[in-house]
């Protein structure tokens, strides 16, 4: 029920006692403003980190091969370990389900040039699931496609720094870039999170490549990811398995670490989950407690109010105020100004974290923001704390016997 | 209009209790214009709170315009207050942001009634202490005789049954005491029912009726003769 009158009346003791106002709005919006600030700075933690391990798919497995360190099944060490295709078949047999993208990879170092402009660049023959495995963007024209690897095409995808290196401002799309004296038309540039380096990549179908670089059907690498459904313990539970069943194809020693090396970027993301997972707590933990100091902060200061006004409240009383009337009207202004003042030390945090920007960067906070709902909760958390820390002295004060409360000096 | 019967009152002090009002009986009648002397600690002051409804009583009877009150809540109180009677302090009791009108009118804020109607409600009795041109001012720009003419016209708004006075001259010089007398002799003189509450000799002289209270009993209740003073 709106009530213009009771409004009337509340703007006004608000308007006519600055002081009181100026005190218990600015805990409120303080406190929003400190909640806001620290959990934006928080969170400005969380995506430095999150920007640190997004080079790659989270869920990414490589697999290389070496040389063997130790002897096995009558086989001396130092035999080298030569992936073939068909080790490419059978992994993908072996692990269907459990394997979301999947690429064998041929890489070679290549002179590329255009128009006089040349340089040198890590080559690399993959499949078209290759790109989400780098967690690479296509910018403009297109990926590899499968066709490309049927036919042995002679296109690439480049980096977006390849593109600036050989181009200049122009666009790739469409020219030829001659790579150890073979010609190659450029499909698409792409974009990678990974960084500068991983910017300057180019990606050629791995057909194409290994009928020109690699006898037979050899080939270097692979690469996939695991299926994100798996968690992080099946997944190292599966590259575990995975491992071990490749030794046991190429007669490796299963205590041999270097014939065969399994990367898995889960062992890592465990970390950085974890790591996530204790900066999450403190955040929390850092929100919970400014809150606390503002719900103190309002519950003081509502204290105070109703203490600073008995007299008036007595006066109201022996003039006819019921104590509903009472409660009703110190409530409306606690929450009034709560609400107020809490929007306002919002806006202020929000903006003010806009304006840092990225402007702490080095010192690893980045993009410090909140998400709405969390400041919005916040605040209404704050607008219930007034609202009860105004209503128990309320109560209290519209029980007290209007004489005691007149003779209150 | 105010009926007492065997009042008593007593106030808890430490671990014994204080008898303050010891068994009063007292009538007063519509339109009547009477004074309770006594000096402090007589009771008088507890008297007009019980009377005034801002205390309860312990035992007797108390009967306001012909109800008895009896287990009277807060609320129930509140609208008896705000319905019979009118307020006068010694120290006023004006909210102090609040101007001359808005005080006067925050009566009838209680009742319901909506601000432009209370306004104008207001105006007409300030117009009648005298202080219409003083609506705007803040009670303290005002001066303490213009301060109590305004708490009087506060207590008039609602036309209440009773108006109860306590002290209301009490921190005036007497120039302006006695105008406030002469105002509230006015309003007796219209028609309302007076109740004041004084220690000096000359106020309750200007009243009709002098009740003197002592040490909890009324000791003497007796008519003023009307004589005119210069």
């Amino acid at each position: 029920m709106f009530d213009l009158d009771r409004w009337q009346e509340i703007f006004q003791t608000v308007r006519k006692n600055k002081l009181r106002t100026a005190l218990s709005g600015f805990t409120i919006a303080f406190a929003i403003l400190l909640f806001t600030l620290l959990f934006g700075i928080g969170n400005g933690l969380k995506h430095t980190f999150e920007k640190q391990f997004a080079g790659d798919s989270q869920n990414s497995i490589y697999i290389r091969s070496g040389n063997t360190t130790k002897p096995y099944k009558g086989l001396q060490s130092g035999r080298k370990i030569q992936f073939r295709n068909d080790d490419s078949k059978f992994i993908n047999k072996e692990f269907e389900d459990k394997i979301q993208f999947f690429s064998p990879n041929i890489e070679r170092f290549a002179q590329a040039s255009y128009k006089g402009e040349q340089n040198q660049y890590t080559v690399r023959g993959v499949y078209p699931d290759y790109l989400p495995l780098e967690s690479a963007v296509i910018e403009t024209g297109r990926f590899l496609s499968v066709l490309d690897i049927k036919k042995k095409g002679k296109v690439i995808a480049i980096g977006r720094l390849v593109e600036k290196d050989l181009f200049g401002n122009k666009s790739a799309l469409g020219k030829n870039i001659v790579l150890d004296g073979l010609s190659y038309r450029v499909v698409g540039v792409f974009s990678d999170p990974g960084g500068d380096n991983d910017e300057r990549f180019i990606y050629a179908p791995f057909t194409t490549l290994q009928g020109i670089y690699k006898p037979n059907d050899e080939l270097d690498r692979f690469g996939l990811t695991f299926n994100p459904k798996l968690s992080i313990a099946e997944a190292i539970a599966f590259s575990n398995q995975l491992t071990q069943v490749l030794k046991e194809k190429h007669k490796v020693d299963p205590r041999d670490q270097s014939a065969i090396r399994v990367q898995n970027y889960a062992e890592g993301a465990k970390n950085v989950q974890q790591f996530m997972g204790v900066l999450n707590v403190i955040i929390l933990f850092i929100g919970i407690g400014t809150l606390v100091a503002g719900v103190i902060g309002i519950s003081n200061i509502m204290v105070y109010i109703v203490k600073e006004r008995t007299k008036e409240l007595g006066i109201r009383k022996a003039l006819g105020a019921t104590p509903s009337n009472i409660i009703g009207m110190i409530m409306m202004e606690s929450i009034f100004i709560t609400a107020l003042a809490g929007y306002t030390g919002l806006l202020i945090g929000v903006f003010a974290l806009k304006a840092l920007g990225d402007s702490l960067e080095k010192y690893f906070i980045l993009n410090p923001s909140v998400e709405t709902y969390v400041v919005v909760g916040a605040t209404i958390v704050l607008i219930i704390a007034g609202t009860i820390a105004g209503y128990i002295p309320a109560k209290r004060a519209a029980r007290i016997k209007p004489i005691v409360a007149l003779n209150d000096e | 209009m105010i009926k007492i019967e065997k009042l008593h009152k007593s106030y808890p002090i430490g671990k014994g209790s204080l008898h303050v009002l010891k068994g009063l009986d007292l009538h007063i009648k519509e339109g009547e214009f009477v004074s309770i002397m006594g000096s402090s600690g007589s009771g008088k002051s507890t008297l007009l709170n019980i009377v005034g409804l801002l205390d309860g009583h312990d035992t007797g009877k108390y009967y306001l315009n012909g109800q008895l009150i009896e287990n009277l809540d807060e609320k129930k109180a509140a609208i008896l207050r705000n319905k019979f009677l009118g307020f006068v302090f010694q120290s006023f009791n004006l909210i102090n942001y609040k101007s001359a009108l808005e005080n006067v009118a925050l009566p009838l804020y209680y009742q319901g009634i909506g601000r432009k109607e209370r306004n104008k409600i207001a105006l007409q009795y300030l117009d009648k202490v005298g202080l219409k041109d003083r609506a705007e001012h803040l009670p303290n720009e005002l001066s303490g005789g213009e301060k109590q003419r305004v708490a009087i016209a506060r207590a008039l708004v609602t036309n209440p049954k009773v108006v109860l006075a306590d002290e209301p001259t009490g921190a005036l010089d007497s120039t302006t005491s006695h105008q406030v007398m002469e105002l509230l002799k006015e309003i007796n003189r219209e028609g309302m029912t007076v109740f004041v509450i004084t220690h000096e000799e000359d106020i309750a002289a200007e009243t009709d009726r002098i009740v003197r209270l002592k040490d909890g009993v009324i000791i003497s209740d007796e008519k003023v003769n009307k004589k005119v003073t210069i």
